[in-house]
């Protein structure tokens, strides 16, 4: 009698749904896999080694590089890990603005993460229709620091610069005639604040829209529900942080047990999950969606009202005013330091850790008094949730590992670095 | 110069006069059905397109009218990259033998009264048997190929169209219980007399299972896991090229087609108009020419494929395999009895 033999199956690096460069080996019966395991590394950049060599604010981009879907949440983390650091204190416009940004990203980061899972399972509508959104917020991300995605819009001790008076307008163009730029530059006419306001009024619809091609589709709820449950307990012992851990069951989240900036004065609910599968998962992140609607909204209610600096007035951390620049010996001094320089932070040792879509992103900085880094320590929370693939999947079919991926919502930005 | 053909047809045998009509018949349907196939594909971009707000090919030829064109000639131009560890002539052989059965099959569609290229009595059998034969095609090249993911789309659509033939195999049993034929021409006009006598309504469960039985016959969504794009990648034609791949995409589309306009031959009263009965409307569509029915029920069903694959989500294998026999074969069997008996109690409007 022959011998029966599960065999292998290379999953990737160049596989649709590997969400960039996962490499899985899985070993299977038939369609049943026994053995997942994932192999990283492909997207390596080394970034915690180059922050070693740069002066600290020229690392700023490279975190938005990281996890590049949610990019103003990492550099959050950084710049909040130098402030803690410096012992700067942000200004409560800053913190306003930053906290907006925290939100818009996470709504860019959870539209990203449905239409690739919802993609991943077959339904490829839901991805564009994400997409549409989604593009609204990166002309927001343009708006306010010139670049759609590498912002390095969050700065130690603020922000690069105040909300701008006024959004950039289509233009009429071959393809786009006059009453098309007109319907799309309609929202366009006020501020920036009015453009965001009049996004999060639309934004609940959107999401209806969503739920209505999923949430009560029986082929969605068959290929979600019960697929990779995780226990409340054994996501904890995984490590598991963000959405991961909610869908379990476990209500942990740091813009609430560790309130910072200023979320301890805003009012948002954190939904969790009952089951721990797939599909709880998924109603977790779209409830997220809906709640960072709601504060958005209530940032851009305080942002109207209260003016005010964005950064500290601070010459040794933040570049003087182009004006002052030009005119004042001092801030001519401040912009040749901090530009050549940089700033020496106080010797020791800082962990943040921020609320980021994915789960806790933290950043631990070992400082031995220069104006670089000793040592940079990423904790990405990808990484951990893609050590649980083994666990999540085994057992399952190959049609349901793509539904995990989708469900884990892995960058490789992040678990590779 | 009609003279002359006439004096050079005469010589021509009778025997070799039958051949060459037969053939320019099989070009006749043959050619216009390439054609539909390449609009289909640009149909397809472009309804979905628009339903996924986008505005699908816009710039090649007019408003992107040349785009199924330019495809066709890219894939020609390719190179079929035949993979070292394959059988090459099973891999050669596979997208041949998906294409042909697909392309025979239309040998036995009435396009209006009279107007069908083999008029056979058991035109309803010769096209389940050669949709049957298609699925061969798949296997081989899934296993010729060589590659697993190829190995495991075969596997996947192997087992699916096996088990969705029952079911189809079923409703088609139906149809031909309430109409007493196996002729398609036959079984058209056993639907004649209005909207509500045509087959959808009597053999309505039959009419919505051999539908979905025809998506997952013809490997769309949601029951494309045979192709799998983000779990196989691309299932059986994982490894093909150029225009050995042109060819599966070809078969598929054909089988779509061919599955609509069965659809509409046997449920919705194929050229029949759908004012037939009404006092003042049926004259007043008097001057359609039938054949255009028939076209627009076929377009009708391929709008709806292409509405799904826009729409819902992908089955899992074991759950496609779990509709199938659980549900559809059961169901088919049951409203086969209901028909049975209708048919010897001469139920009216349909079976009297």
């Amino acid at each position: 009698m022959p011998e029966i033999r599960n065999y292998t199956m290379n999953f990737g690096p160049q596989h649709p749904a590997a969400h960039g460069v996962l490499r899985l080996v899985l070993e299977m019966d038939g369609e049943v896999i026994q053995r997942a395991d994932p192999h990283i590394g492909l997207l390596h950049r080394a970034t915690e080694k180059l922050a070693e060599s740069k002066p600290y604010n020229q690392s700023i981009g490279y975190m938005d590089r990281l996890d590049y879907v949610s990019m103003m949440c990492s550099e959050h983390a950084y710049v909040m890990a130098i402030e803690k650091l410096a012992g700067l204190e942000v200004p409560i416009r800053g913190q306003y603005i930053r906290v907006m940004f925290d939100e818009i990203t996470r709504i860019l980061n959870h539209l990203m993460w449905i239409g690739t899972h919802a993609l991943d399972i077959g339904a490829m509508t839901v991805f564009l229709y994400a997409f549409r959104e989604r593009e609204d917020l990166m002309d927001c991300y343009e708006a306010v620091s010139g670049a759609r995605m590498h912002a390095t819009y969050y700065r130690p001790g603020g922000v690069y610069r105040d909300l701008p008076d006024a959004m950039p307008k289509y233009e009429a163009s071959k393809w786009r005639n006059d009453t098309t730029v007109n319907r799309l530059n309609e929202a366009r006419q006020g501020s920036m604040l009015d453009f965001i306001e009049d996004f999060t009024t639309r934004f609940p619809a959107c999401v209806d829209e969503y739920e209505t091609l999923l949430t009560d589709n029986r082929i969605w709820k068959q290929r979600t529900v019960g697929i990779a449950v995780v226990t409340p307990e054994r996501a904890v012992q995984l490590g598991f942080t963000g959405p991961m851990l909610r869908g379990s069951g476990v209500e942990w989240d740091l813009r609430r047990k560790q309130p910072y900036e200023c979320y301890s004065d805003l009012d948002f609910d954190i939904p969790i999950g009952v089951e721990g599968d797939c599909y709880d998962r998924y109603l977790v992140r779209i409830e997220e969606m809906r709640q960072s609607n709601r504060i958005v909204r209530q940032c851009i209610d305080w942002l109207r009202v209260n003016p005010g600096p964005v950064k500290i007035d601070d010459g040794k951390y933040v570049p003087p005013s182009r004006e002052n620049m030009k005119g004042d010996m001092e801030a001519l001094i401040h912009h040749f330091k901090l530009f050549t320089e940089g700033y020496c932070l106080p010797e020791g040792e800082v962990y943040v850790g921020i609320e980021a879509p994915k789960g806790e992103f933290g950043i631990h900085i070992v400082s031995d008094g220069a104006n670089k880094p000793y040592r940079l320590k990423i904790r990405a929370p990808g990484f951990t949730h893609l050590a649980a693939m083994d666990e999540m999947t085994r057992g399952h079919m190959l049609a349901d590992v793509v539904a995990v991926i989708g469900t884990q919502d892995i960058v490789f930005g992040e678990v590779d670095r | 110069m009609l003279e002359m053909f006439q004096t050079v047809w005469a010589i021509v045998p009778m025997s070799l006069q039958t051949l060459i009509v037969i053939l320019l018949k099989i070009v006749a349907i043959v050619a216009p059905l390439m054609l539909c196939v390449a609009y289909l594909t640009f149909a397809e971009r472009k309804i979905i397109g628009h339903m996924q707000v986008r505005m699908g090919p816009t710039r090649v030829g007019p408003r992107g009218w040349l785009q199924p064109i330019a495809d066709a000639l890219k894939l020609l131009m390719k190179e079929i990259v035949i993979p070292s560890g394959s059988s090459k002539g099973l891999f050669l052989i596979a997208p041949m033998l998906s294409l042909a059965p697909a392309l025979a099959a239309w040998a036995a569609i009435p396009f209006q009264d009279g107007l069908v290229l083999a008029d056979i009595n058991a035109g309803l059998l010769y096209i389940l048997a050669l949709t049957s034969v298609g699925v061969y095609g798949v296997i081989i090249a899934g296993w010729a190929s060589n590659s697993k993911y190829a190995f495991l789309g075969a596997m996947r659509s192997a087992a699916q169209i096996v088990s969705y033939e029952i079911a189809m195999g079923f409703a088609l049993v139906g149809v031909l219980i309430a109409a007493g034929s196996l002729n398609l021409g036959d079984i058209v006009r056993a639907q004649e007399g209005s909207l509500v006598h045509w087959f959808w309504l009597p053999l309505f469960p039959l009419f919505i299972i051999y539908f979905i039985a025809g998506l997952a016959e013809t490997n769309r969504a949601p029951f494309d896991v045979a192709e799998g794009e983000s779990e196989i990648v691309a299932g059986f034609h994982v490894e093909y090229s150029g225009m050995a791949f042109a060819i599966f995409f070809l078969a598929e589309y054909a089988n779509m087609i061919l599955i609509a306009a069965l659809a509409a031959i046997m449920f919705l009263g194929g050229w029949l108009s759908p004012f037939q009965g009404i006092p003042v409307l049926e004259g007043a569509f008097e001057w359609v020419p039938p054949i255009v029915w028939f076209l627009a029920k076929t377009s009708l069903f391929l709008f709806c494929f292409l509405w799904f694959r826009a729409t819902f989500p992908r089955y899992r294998y074991d759950q496609i395999m779990r509709l199938g026999w659980k549900v559809f074969i059961p169901i088919t069997i049951a409203w086969l009895m209901l028909v049975g008996l209708a048919v010897v109690l001469e139920l009216p409007w349909w079976f009297d």
